[in-house]
């Protein structure tokens, strides 16, 4: 399906047809996948939801960070002045600053799993929105990152790559790290170093009576859950091509913890499902126009009230097609 | 030879005395009791040995070391295993995870090699699950590896906790009311597998139980105490016809006939 996806996107394109029409495409696809970061992070966390959800909150604003590089380094800016980089040379470095995004996310994760020492649940999630708001605040009135008016640029970065040579850049890009993304975080959760997570969410204090160094075990999962949150930041940023501090309020936020409640916080590939589903949702309820909103929220509350534990609880795929087993290892 | 050594230990909520001057000498090897009424400060106690709680005075010395202050999670790798009263396995996790989950302070991996699937990241998962599996054999418990202890009997479950604490490699084995929840076979039952466990392991047990049943059948030494003092401490036998020991279970006969 997703090379179709590209393929038509790319036709769309060559053809010159309706270039509105292959955006529309791209993003989906790209919004979509953009949520298997968000989400699987969740999984990972084991998702004690509160816990874990403040990551995205205020890392997804870390897309400025790779967007920030990648504009300096390899377009003609009329504020960062001549280019560093030739254009050409993003082919290759694009990842690379997509990760250095995600690195940067990844450090301020370390700065907020601190408080999470000591508090728990509601109130560490509390914490985290105060830190959505901090990050917002700042990004506001940094002029250099445009402030309140946002930052753009990054859509020539990808327009240098596509004068190199032609190709869906971003829809690559975007599927590779959520593949890449759901593959660390896989290896991560099935190894007894990472289920330490899992014990964590089960019950703390059993996890420190057995030997898990709890602060330790929270320290790598803010700091793995941030990076992975600041690339799908950096991805984002240049897929819409322009950031600003309100991309990245509390409403998105609830659209990834939706994706992640829909499935079932223990799944790793019903987190995946869920927010290919809700994405293909929210883009066929466009003509809904503002009733989208009433009725996206309605489901939800339909879900929580007849099947609180997501549709799939902590289930894997496998768990309902246990013939799939045989192609992967879901645990 | 003393393993675990506690003088003038108090612990202080606020106003509240919990636990005052406690003094313990456990010898190495023994089979210990800790008894007292309701609210007496056992608990307490054992949450300041396994390091949930930093006492406000005095210490604990564990084989050697001070361990007052440290945390739990180190308390444990250094040798302290401990159960829990209202049963605290974790509930959606196979019952061979619960117990792979014990060695999380000695993985022997780095925390880069799960990413990697290192040849030592392979050898040291399957030294875990190899003991883990060995663990359940000795406790029978081999056919519900892969269960859930949600969906297992309380007794089973009472089993699974003890040997996941028993999985940590201990030289001391709290035990915080074993028996509470149990049906009156699955006392029996229980019973047998402490003296069991004492007799196969080479393993110190201190144990917290309300069932003077449990107690009096296992325990070479008995400690009581109340309001966080201890009133009493000695074998079954002195225990039983200690004139305090009665006063603090029954009330004051005295005041029964006055």
């Amino acid at each position: 399906m997703l090379p179709q996806a590209s393929d038509l996107g790319w036709d769309g394109n060559v053809l010159g047809l309706d270039s509105w029409g292959s955006a529309e495409l791209v993003t989906l696809a790209g919004d979509s996948v953009k949520g298997h970061f968000f989400i699987t992070h969740y999984a990972v966390a084991g998702a004690k939801g509160a816990t874990k959800e403040f990551i995205d909150r205020y890392n997804a604003a870390y897309g400025y960070v790779s967007s920030l590089l990648s504009v300096i380094l390899f377009t003609v800016d009329k504020e960062t002045g001549l280019s560093l980089l030739p254009a050409s040379m993003s082919l290759y470095l694009f990842p690379v600053i997509i990760i250095i995004g995600g690195i940067a996310a990844g450090i301020v994760g370390l700065l907020v799993a601190i408080p999470s020492f000591k508090t728990r649940d509601d109130y560490l999630a509390i914490i985290t929105i105060a830190v959505n708001f901090i990050i917002i605040t700042a990004l506001n009135n940094m002029d250099f990152v445009g402030g309140s008016r946002g930052y753009m640029g990054m859509k020539k970065v990808i327009y240098g790559m596509e004068d190199v040579f032609k190709f869906p850049y971003m829809l690559f890009w975007v599927i590779t790290f959520a593949i890449f993304t759901v593959f660390l975080i896989r290896r991560f959760i099935t190894s007894t170093y990472g289920k330490g997570i899992i014990a964590i969410k089960q019950d703390e204090v059993a996890a420190e009576i057995m030997s898990v160094d709890t602060n330790h075990m929270k320290l790598v999962a803010f700091m793995f859950s941030s990076g992975l949150a600041g690339i799908s930041g950096g991805l984002f940023a240049h897929v819409i091509g322009y950031v600003n501090p309100g991309s990245f309020s509390i409403l998105k936020s609830t659209e990834a913890l939706v994706m992640v409640y829909l499935a079932g916080m223990g799944s790793l590939s019903g987190s995946v499902i869920s927010a290919i589903l809700f994405t293909i949702l929210l883009e066929l309820l466009r003509p809904l126009q503002i009733f989208k909103w009433v009725l996206i929220p309605l489901i939800l509350i339909l879900v929580m009230q007849f099947r609180p534990e997501g549709l799939m609880g902590d289930k894997e795929l496998s768990h309902f097609f246990p013939k799939l087993k045989k192609y992967y290892k879901f645990k | 030879m003393s393993l675990l050594k506690i003088t003038d230990l108090t612990q202080r909520f606020g106003g509240l005395t919990a636990v005052s001057d406690l003094q313990v000498d456990l010898k190495e090897g023994g089979l210990n009791g800790l008894i007292g009424p309701n609210g007496a400060g056992k608990t307490t106690i054992f949450n300041m040995v396994s390091g949930f709680y930093t006492p406000t005075e005095g210490t604990i010395n564990f084989d050697g070391n001070v361990i007052n202050g440290k945390k739990p999670h180190s308390v444990t790798a250094m040798g302290i295993g401990r159960t829990f009263q209202n049963i605290r396995l974790w509930h959606d996790m196979t019952v061979l995870d619960n117990i792979r989950l014990s060695q999380h302070y000695h993985l022997g991996y780095s925390v880069i090699e799960p990413f990697f699937r290192t040849k030592n990241y392979f050898a040291n998962e399957k030294r875990i699950e190899d003991k883990s599996m060995e663990l359940l054999d000795v406790f029978k418990l081999q056919d519900i590896a892969h269960e859930y202890p949600k969906n297992l009997p309380y007794g089973i479950q009472r089993r699974v906790e003890i040997a996941r604490a028993l999985a940590t490699d201990p030289k001391l084995l709290l035990l915080d009311e074993p028996a509470a929840g149990l049906s009156s076979s699955d006392v029996s039952d229980l019973i047998d597998h402490i003296k069991w466990i004492h007799d196969n392991f080479d393993i110190t047990i201190w144990m917290i139980e309300h069932q003077m049943e449990v107690i009096m059948n296992l325990c070479q030494y008995i400690k009581v105490i109340d309001f966080g003092k201890t009133i009493a401490e000695g074998t079954p036998d002195e225990i039983q016809k200690n004139p305090q020991v009665i006063k603090a279970y029954l009330g004051d006969e005295g005041e029964i006939y006055a």
